[in-house]
């Protein structure tokens, strides 16, 4: 560990002959305490990693040269597309269902809160992979699908089975169930916000969607991102469930290019793996500066964005070695 | 006769609350006030906690809910309306709009801590479709200089102390032109030596002829602003009249006891 720099540079600062006991004793800087039992735990940590990353690397059995062969060969390509279609309508569908839903559980209509209530209960129950199942056997339940007087003539009517493709099933699916996680996602963060801010927005007589688009959804919204991206990470994995009705996303054409050449089996869970990862990291990365976004106001001062951090480490190690060379 | 007095004859009253009660559950929080605030008037209400003070004050935009009895503010009844012989609750819209013509400032300021103080003077006229977005940022740019904040418009209220807080929501209030604005212990949750700065904001709207209705525990400024003092005590008004009757020649047992806890 490295000593912080400021505690050097005061001690080179502070006087060094003194003639009281008490502002020698304030000169001095404090021994920091010794843990020996950290630095133990620490090493046979540091034993443990090396021995896993070395496996992985030296291990025949991961097949990195395979791993390279698959990394980005079109079909993973296409079906990480998929993945991130399928993802993306979901998430941005599943939100929008959510927020009606949580404004229906806030509402004063008991109708509208039983009704929304129910939808939480139920896709909150269900197994997604039953839903997706039940969905793609959907059109032969119900022929054609039509928007008109309930039990009265039909103005517009679809046939369902040039409607509802693989991927329209698939994203139905995920947003269906998605909005009911949202759903309590979004509450949470309405009912974050002070009640202060809610007779402050009703004092000023400002519309009623106004209150909730500009006053109380804004401040919600520092504490619906970590959920949200929590529920979000979870539907990208989520996302490998619609092999099941067909749709071949990155997990599916890991699959399939599993069952073709069955010895790699291997490398290409690992691709898959990779793959994964990167996209958590990127949902991540996004949700740094999302969070940060919406802090403003919040904290008396913003934290530093990872690349300011990285240039003022850069700029005081610079002036060290300035400081170092002019010694 | 003066154009002041004859406008008190003429003009309806600033604020006027008649027999309004209200209760949650069995406990009852105003038991039968009338109150009559004349424009221009600034009167002090003074009361021991729980007594009703702010409850009346809510009662007067309409964030609760009277169970008997109504209020209206120049003349034009809130929250109700008259249809026929009987009295007809409002639509929200239209209940918004008449809370947009009158000034509430909270305890806690209650800012909107994500807009900067610029944004928060200028929010509300824009929202309710007043002025356009430079008109109302060039009025709330005016409003803060008048609260002494015109150099911190950039900043978010968080950033404030208490007592910039407090007058960046009065310049908020201000910003919607009331008729009359009410104050809810403006001063309560400031530090002392806070204090001083809001209470200097208030006495220049005082002396500017706006119509006020100030909630506080500060004696000594309600003996310096108000033209009347109301002293309320268990949901009702025990008296009331100028600050050198109620506050030094107090006709009631219940006043002097309260004044002499608090002086």
């Amino acid at each position: 560990m490295s000593e912080p720099p400021g505690a050097a540079v005061s001690l080179a600062e502070a006087p060094t002959s003194t003639d009281t006991p008490s502002r020698q004793l304030s000169a001095q800087r404090v021994q920091p305490l010794r843990r020996p039992g950290r630095w133990i735990v620490t090493a046979v940590v540091l034993v443990l990693v090396a021995q896993i990353l070395h496996g992985l690397v030296t291990n025949p059995f991961y097949q990195w040269d395979r791993f390279r062969y698959w990394f980005l060969r079109p079909t993973v390509l296409d079906g990480l597309l998929v993945t991130l279609e399928v993802a993306a309508f979901s998430a941005v569908l599943g939100l929008l269902g959510g927020i009606l839903l949580a404004l229906g559980r806030l509402s004063g209509s008991p109708v509208l809160r039983a009704v929304s209530w129910t939808y939480t209960w139920l896709f909150r129950s269900i197994p997604l992979i039953v839903v997706l199942i039940f969905l793609y056997n959907f059109s032969a339940l119900y022929k054609t699908l039509s928007l008109g007087v309930p039990f009265g003539p039909a103005f517009v009517s679809f046939d369902e089975s040039k409607l509802a493709t693989d991927m329209t099933i698939a994203v139905i699916g995920l947003s269906l169930n998605e909005a009911a996680y949202a759903a309590e996602v979004v509450r949470g963060g309405v009912l974050s916000v002070d009640q202060g801010q809610h007779e402050a927005a009703a004092a000023l007589g400002l519309p009623r969607g106004y209150q909730f688009r500009r006053i109380v959804f804004p401040q919600a919204l520092r504490s619906i991102t970590p959920n949200y991206v929590n529920q979000l990470i979870g539907l990208i994995k989520s996302t490998s469930l619609v092999f099941y009705v067909s749709l071949l996303d990155l997990f599916g054409s890991v699959q399939s290019m599993g069952n073709t050449y069955p010895g790699d089996i291997v490398p290409l869970l690992m691709v898959a793996t990779v793959w994964y990862l990167i996209l958590t990291s990127a949902v991540s990365v996004v949700q740094f500066y999302v969070e940060r976004y919406y802090a403003r106001g919040a904290t008396r001062s913003l934290p530093p964005t990872p690349l300011q951090q990285a240039r003022a480490a850069l700029a005081e190690l610079r002036a060290r070695l300035r400081r170092e060379a002019a010694v | 006769m003066t154009t002041a007095q004859i406008l008190e004859k003429t003009a309806p009253a600033a604020l006027e609350v008649h027999d309004v009660h209200k209760w949650y559950g069995t406990h009852r929080v105003l038991d039968g006030i009338d109150l009559t605030v004349r424009p221009g008037e600034v009167t002090v209400i003074l009361g021991p906690s729980g007594s009703g003070k702010s409850t009346l004050l809510r009662v007067v935009n309409h964030l609760e809910k009277p169970e008997i009895g109504h209020v209206s503010v120049g003349g034009e009844l809130i929250g109700v309306k008259r249809h026929g012989g009987r009295l007809r609750e409002l639509s929200e819209r239209a209940i918004l709009a008449q809370r947009s013509r009158i000034g509430f400032v909270f305890q806690n300021f209650n800012l909107f801590p994500h807009l900067t103080v610029l944004d928060n003077v200028a929010a509300a006229p824009v929202a309710t479709g007043r002025l356009s977005r430079p008109a109302a940022r060039e009025l709330a740019r005016e409003l803060l200089e008048r609260v002494g904040l015109g150099d911190r418009t950039g900043a978010y209220p968080r950033q404030l102390s208490g007592g910039q807080q407090q007058r960046v929501a009065i310049a908020r209030a201000l910003a919607l032109r009331p008729g009359i604005i009410l104050f809810d212990e403006p001063t309560s949750a400031l530090d002392p030596e806070l204090v001083g700065e809001v209470l200097a904001v208030i006495k220049d709207l005082a002396t500017s002829g706006t119509t006020l209705v100030i909630v506080t525990h500060e004696i000594g400024f309600a003996r310096e602003v108000a033209d009347r003092v109301v002293f309320i005590d268990a949901g009702r008004i025990v008296e009331q009249g100028p600050p050198a009757q109620v506050l030094d020649k107090p006709r009631h047992e219940r006043t002097r006891d309260f004044l002499s806890k608090v002086l």
